[in-house]
């Protein structure tokens, strides 16, 4: 993996991760969804509005890989909720910058809710803001800030965005 | 006892029966958001904090009244309907700001921070001609105005002149328990809104339901941060409407095997957090109190489940839908430890909450699962069939209690 963070090379790394990790949420391979991510690391769903006040909490906060394999085992063992399922469009990273082997980049998604009536809503736009690091075997999510642009979340959310 | 606009008749007089039309029914609906949100109660509608200095103000409902709360020169938080007098629209648009006054965006009229009519655009006309009839009292036209009272940090307002001051409307022993949460000034940490698919009145009931959160809340089970197995209870108000339950662990508890013993879902042993910070809370009040909850007819819900504390405000939007305004706190005194531990443990609520996730559908279940049950009854008799103070949560007292305010007030 590059350990070259500069734009023109990360750019499509990225849009592989991103491929990737939306493919492992919408084929219900939850269990693979941590391994995206750094440990520590940073997993916060929140909403442009609290994003642009400042507010830390998130209606997910977790800061450890551990945390991670927790919320997937709580959906997969305590959690009750109607199955469904997610369909992410991921937009083309913007690569913000680059700064001590971290690079910062900014990506747009879409993601349609499927309920097993076969209802289809909007269930959330927003973009990822993304801290990375290469941890010598692949290009990981140091953070990852869901930003999604409602405040307003339908019902629950139980699969991660 | 208020005479209802609704054309339906509750069948008998016992609280342990609820019929289903009550969450499904246009009229009902209708006559509610008149006789309760419009009427004798409080709703809360924000933070004191919110509308912190003179001008800052906040957009929020009572019901389905759009109102605006802002603090006025005087230093007195005001509250009137967010209604033009003039053709009715929205005088204020925003979630939040800060004003001088307020002038509506249609023909500009314009209102101060009591809501007061002060100025109408071309009042006189324009060269002598058209404007306002000479007679016209400005002090005779406006939004209608609403009391507001304050307790620790959060507002309460009510349209109605019948309302009795809000320390008699909750209760001492209500008010205490709310006292017990909010001693210091209090620090938002985030601000979601969750829409649900029921009747506002599914939500609240699920609230105060103390029978089901260990049995529908597989989490809580597990984690034995609260159990029917373990110490607290029920505090009901007198009126019924208001209520607070508690948990306290017991020792012997991490021994019981009831919920195993009955085949009890959420009970699955074996399950044990990879990383077990998110549990990692402290007794903060000192009381050995982990969990409670709180509600004040009709709307407010104080939450405080281990460090983790919100206020949730329930706003109903027609007879089979509702929002729910979740504001996350901690304390302005909180140290760096403090607030990691409540932003980690805020896993716990909300639309996504290891918890509160299943708030969030259950309702929907109820409206749909009773879709076709507008004559049938739901059965509120665990614990008997009265709505008072228990010491145990293997009972619906609270639940019956909220039935008991409810057909006060609606006139059933």
């Amino acid at each position: 993996m590059a350990s070259d963070l500069s734009a023109a090379t990360l750019q499509p790394v990225l849009a592989q991760i991103n491929a990737e990790y939306a493919r492992a949420l919408d084929d219900d391979r939850l269990e693979d969804w941590p391994e995206f991510f750094t440990d520590p690391c940073l997993y916060v769903i929140t909403s442009a509005d609290n994003h642009r006040q400042g507010f830390a909490a998130g209606v997910v906060y977790a800061d450890s890989k551990g945390m991670l394999h927790d919320r997937v085992a709580a959906l997969r063992q305590a959690n009750i909720y109607e199955r469904h399922t997610y369909r992410h469009l991921v937009g083309l990273p913007a690569v913000i910058g680059e700064e001590d082997g971290h690079a910062r980049a900014e990506t747009p998604f879409l993601v349609v809710r499927i309920m097993r009536d076969g209802r289809m809503d909007l269930f959330a736009t927003g973009r990822y803001l993304d801290l990375l690091v290469d941890d010598g075997r692949a290009l990981r999510f140091r953070e990852r800030v869901v930003v999604c642009d409602s405040n307003r979340f339908d019902t629950l959310l139980a699969i991660p965005l | 006892m208020a005479v209802t606009d609704s054309q339906r008749r509750w069948p008998g007089a016992t609280l342990a029966r609820v019929p289903y039309w009550v969450y499904q029914d246009d009229a009902n609906y209708r006559a509610e958001l008149r006789q309760i949100f419009e009427g004798p109660t409080w709703s809360f509608v924000c933070l004191e904090s919110d509308v912190a200095h003179p001008g800052a103000f906040r957009t929020t409902f009572v019901g389905e009244m759009p109102v605006i709360v802002v603090r006025g020169e005087d230093g007195a938080i005001n509250a009137f309907e967010n209604r033009c007098a003039h053709r009715g629209a929205l005088i204020a648009l925003d979630d939040t700001g800060s004003a001088k006054h307020f002038q509506c965006i249609y023909h500009a009229w314009t209102y101060d921070l009591r809501g007061n009519l002060t100025g109408i655009a071309f009042e006189k006309g324009s060269n002598g001609r058209g404007g306002m009839p000479a007679d016209f009292c400005k002090a005779d036209h406006g939004p209608r105005k609403l009391r507001t009272a304050t307790l620790h940090g959060l507002v309460f307002a009510t349209l109605s002149p019948a309302t009795p001051a809000l320390a008699t409307y909750l209760s001492d022993p209500i008010r205490a328990r709310v006292t017990r949460v909010l001693q210091r000034p209090m620090r938002v940490l985030g601000r979601f809104v969750q829409a649900l698919p029921n009747n506002w009145k599914l939500y609240v009931e699920n609230v105060k339901d103390t029978y089901h959160a260990s049995l529908l809340h597989a989490f809580f089970g597990t984690f034995r941060i609260t159990r029917l197995t373990q110490g607290g209870g029920v505090m009901v108000s007198p009126d019924g409407g208001h209520h607070a339950s508690t948990t306290i662990q017991r020792a012997e508890d991490r021994t019981s095997t009831a919920y195993r013993d009955q085949g009890i879902r959420s009970e699955r042993e074996g399950y044990r957090l990879v990383d077990p910070s998110l549990l990692d809370g402290v007794d903060e009040f000192g009381d050995g109190i982990q969990l409670q909850i709180l509600t004040v007819f009709p709307n407010f819900v104080l939450q405080q489940i281990q460090n983790c504390l919100a206020v949730r405000q329930v706003l109903p939007k027609g007879p089979d839908a509702m929002e729910l305004h979740w504001t996350y706190f901690g304390f302005e005194d909180d140290d760096a430890d403090m607030r990691r531990r409540r932003l980690k443990q805020l896993n716990l609520v909300g639309p996504a909450g290891y918890v509160s996730m299943e708030d969030g559908c259950v309702g929907g279940f109820v409206q749909r699962g009773a879709a076709a049950a507008a004559d049938e009854v739901s059965v509120v008799n665990m614990g008997g069939e009265e709505a008072e103070s228990q010491e145990t949560r293997a009972t619906e007292a609270s639940v019956r209690g909220f039935w008991k305010a409810y057909r006060r007030y609606m006139g059933y």
